[in-house]
């Protein structure tokens, strides 16, 4: 049986409260052996497995996106599974949950089926399907959560869509704690933000763009809290983009609710500046929003309000983005940027390396019950090597991604994946 | 015989524009208004340069007058009357853009009903492209008629009080002229009913004011504008009967007002709306001194744009 050593690199492993310098020894896909550096007896290995040097590099275990939309079945013009998870592990990603939001929806087991086949098939990281909350999506009616379960969806979620009916989200986050899943939410009251294209404020103000105010994030995540309460339900609040919203989490994790949220590395990083000059790739829901809701989305990472840092990776293409900016369609991709810009607020001091890297790895693992996001013994061997100091263009034309929408084009990176192991195995590097 | 101040490519927005560029194009104005009251309406400025209007949103009154302003500088113009709903078809904006090109133009006027349609053409062409409107956005050219037709009346922009009165949310005449009103250094007030009014558009340096008779009792300029019936469906109006008491301008309201006070208005009026037939029709109104001053800002734009040498 062959080896896989990943030698003498600084291990950061939040789970096992762990920062050092660690080799590690993979066999047969899982985590064998994590070892002081330099432990290991001198030709041990040798001759029966392969060496990575990691000297001089950080390693972590590989990192969980429980937000993102591979758009397979349906869109793959946009993006397939196939295309989707090797931008992941460009991107050090090697598990992700997949939005449900496809053609046809996944709102039954033979979809959830396909993508699992689909991604065993072509996936170069482990899929996680997301199923529906309702029937079609439509808001209307439960799906069969049971059936979805065995299926083996991770969580369930409307996400594109709001569920308005609060009815519905009640005996949803009700219904789901017989398979201890946790209800997603895209929190936006849909008539409140109406017709809007970006974040009501001076922006929308100034461009005559129609705005969609933070109230219509917040009135949601208040409803959804109230309802996870009267319940009793695991309720995880995707995307959060207001500092009220933040507020209003961090009130209810204090009273007990069983609140988790996250929030996008956009989101973390640009306001609705972005959109002034009308760039159709800073179009987004939730919209990017002011600089006051931006402090306070990092507060919340900081302070522990806010769980994951999750991409809602979307692509969309030309057709959808080269056009007027009401027109266009909303979202950005975010599996190839989102560590780079995930460690510029380490670089700038807004959070710590361990505090980061467990947004990352070891909370969506702990929300969708997953054994992975940490290098413990016999564990899946998901890791990534990063090297901090490497400087990098963001050019869409080299990313992995089938879509090239990003706001980031063009910007100067800092940090970036050098090896991604899935199951034991490089895959990426 | 007119120093080319403006160095651009293209007139997007008030916004892009300095005030010297803004007091150059108005000067220019001046100077070609005389074109318009000759016997033979025409200089041979811009003989052989050709001048697409593209609107995406039917209005003849702005649509002519760019047109008139194309002919009467000697240029060809040619309109194009582009459905928004080409786009349902599958051509797309940037379609359209790319076969204006191929026909190589010299300027493209632009009215658009999504903010921000001019820029992405502006982006992909060669030519020149003039923002006519675009949704509630910037409609500049409006605001440089606006301040001319001040100007002259007033003799000056520094220092007056300007109230713009109605739907600001929606309307790219109420963006531009208070871009263009704060640049030239007069004080702006937008009144209307709060449901009318942005938030964060006191960032841009205006007065906000949801009463229209205490509002105009200083006013050098009142702005009225246009009121889309459609507003009154949805949550933004009650209705307009109770709109046009409270905010339409009437005689006994403008009792109230400076002597000197001048009112103007966009157009197309909704007479008995906004703005009483009585005002729109006093001594008080320019209303048709800003279609005249229209023409005039439009043939120096193109002038300014298209490199105009006598
Ligand atoms: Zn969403
Ligand atoms: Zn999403």
């Amino acid at each position: 049986m062959s080896f896989l050593l990943i030698k003498g690199g600084r291990l950061i492993d939040p789970l096992q409260a762990v920062d050092g310098l660690y080799d590690i020894v993979v066999e047969k896909g899982r985590v064998k052996d994590v070892l002081k550096a330099g432990m290991l007896a001198g030709n041990d290995l040798k001759n029966k497995g392969k060496v990575i040097d990691a000297e001089g590099l950080w390693v972590i275990p590989g990192m969980i996106d429980m937000h993102c939309h591979l758009r397979e079945p349906g869109e793959e013009y946009k993006e397939t599974i196939k295309t989707g998870t090797t931008a992941a592990v460009a991107g050090g990603y090697t598990s992700l949950a997949a939005m449900a939001n496809t053609i046809p929806v996944n709102d039954n087991a033979s979809v959830t089926d396909f993508i699992l086949n689909k991604a065993s098939v072509e996936g170069a990281a482990n899929v996680l399907p997301v199923g529906t909350v309702t029937r079609g999506m439509k808001g209307e009616s439960l799906v069969d959560m049971g059936e979805l379960k065995d299926a083996g969806v991770v969580a369930f979620s409307d996400d594109g869509r709001a569920v308005m009916n609060s009815e519905i989200m009640r005996r949803a986050l009700e219904y789901s704690k017989a398979f201890d899943l946790p209800i997603i939410s895209h929190c936006e009251d849909t008539n409140l933000s109406g017709a809007g294209v970006i974040h009501e404020g001076y922006v929308s103000a100034v461009t005559g763009l129609k705005g969609m105010p933070s109230e219509s994030e917040t009135v949601m995540i208040g409803r959804d809290i109230a309802l996870a309460e009267l319940t009793g339900g695991r309720l995880h609040i995707a995307h959060v983009s207001t500092a009220y919203g933040v507020e209003l989490i961090r009130e209810a994790k204090a009273r007990g609710v069983n609140v988790t949220a996250e929030v996008t590395p956009h989101h973390l990083t640009l306001t609705d500046d972005a959109v002034r000059g009308f760039d159709t790739a800073a179009k987004v829901n939730p919209p990017l929003r002011g600089e006051k809701d931006r402090e306070a989305l990092i507060n919340g990472l900081e302070d522990g309000t806010i769980d994951v840092i999750a991409t809602d990776h979307a692509p969309h293409s030309l057709v959808e983005k080269d056009v007027e900016f009401d027109a266009a369609s909303s979202g950005m991709i975010g599996l190839e940027t989102s560590l780079s810009l995930c460690l510029s607020l380490l670089f700038k001091k807004r959070i710590n390396l361990s505090a980061l890297i467990e947004k990352l790895t070891k909370n969506p693992a702990r929300i969708l019950g997953l054994e992975r996001g940490a290098l413990k013994k016999g564990f899946k061997a998901d890791i990534a090597i990063i090297d901090p100091n490497a400087e990098w263009v963001v050019d869409t034309s080299k990313l992995y991604s089938k879509s090239a929408n990003t706001p980031f084009r063009g910007w100067k990176m800092r940090g970036r994946v050098v090896k991604t192991i899935v199951n034991g195995k490089v895959v990426y590097g | 015989m007119i120093d080319n101040a403006i160095k651009r490519k293209d007139l997007l927005g008030m916004d892009d524009l300095t005030v010297d560029e803004i007091e150059a194009v108005l000067e220019t104005a001046e100077k070609l208004k005389e074109v318009s009251q000759r016997d033979i309406k025409k200089v041979p400025t811009l003989r052989g340069k050709t001048i697409i209007n593209l609107f995406f949103e039917p209005s003849t009154r702005t649509r002519t007058s760019f047109e008139l302003a194309a002919k009467r500088m000697s240029a060809d113009a040619i309109n194009i009357s582009a459905s928004a709903s080409s786009v349902v078809k599958g051509e797309t904006l940037i379609d359209t853009a790319m076969n204006l090109e191929a026909m190589n133009p010299d300027a493209v006027v632009i009215r658009h009903p999504s903010p921000g349609a001019p820029h992405i053409i502006s982006r992909l062409l060669k030519s020149s492209v003039v923002n006519a409107g675009d949704g509630a956005h910037e409609h500049p050219t409006q605001a440089l008629l606006d301040l001319m037709t001040v100007k002259e009346k007033k003799k000056r922009l520094s220092g007056l009080q300007v109230v713009i009165v109605g739907d600001i949310t929606h309307s790219r005449v109420a963006r531009s002229n208070i871009i263009g009103f704060k640049k030239s250094g007069a004080k702006v007030r937008v009144v209307g009913a709060p449901t009318l009014i942005p938030y964060g558009i006191e960032n841009m340096g205006v007065q906000v004011s949801y009463d229209l008779k205490e509002s105009i009792k200083d006013a050098d300029v009142i702005m009225m504008l246009r009121i889309q019936r459609e507003r009154q469906e949805g949550a933004l109006l009650p209705s307009l009967r109770e709109y046009s008491i409270r905010y339409g301008l009437d005689m006994e309201k403008l009792e109230d007002a400076p002597k000197d006070v001048i009112i103007l208005h966009p157009g197309p009026l909704n007479r008995g709306v906004e703005i009483s037939p009585e005002v729109a029709d006093s001594p008080y109104s320019l209303i048709l001194n800003q279609v005249s001053n229209g023409l005039a800002v439009r043939m120096a734009i193109f002038y300014h744009l298209l490199g105009g040498k006598e």
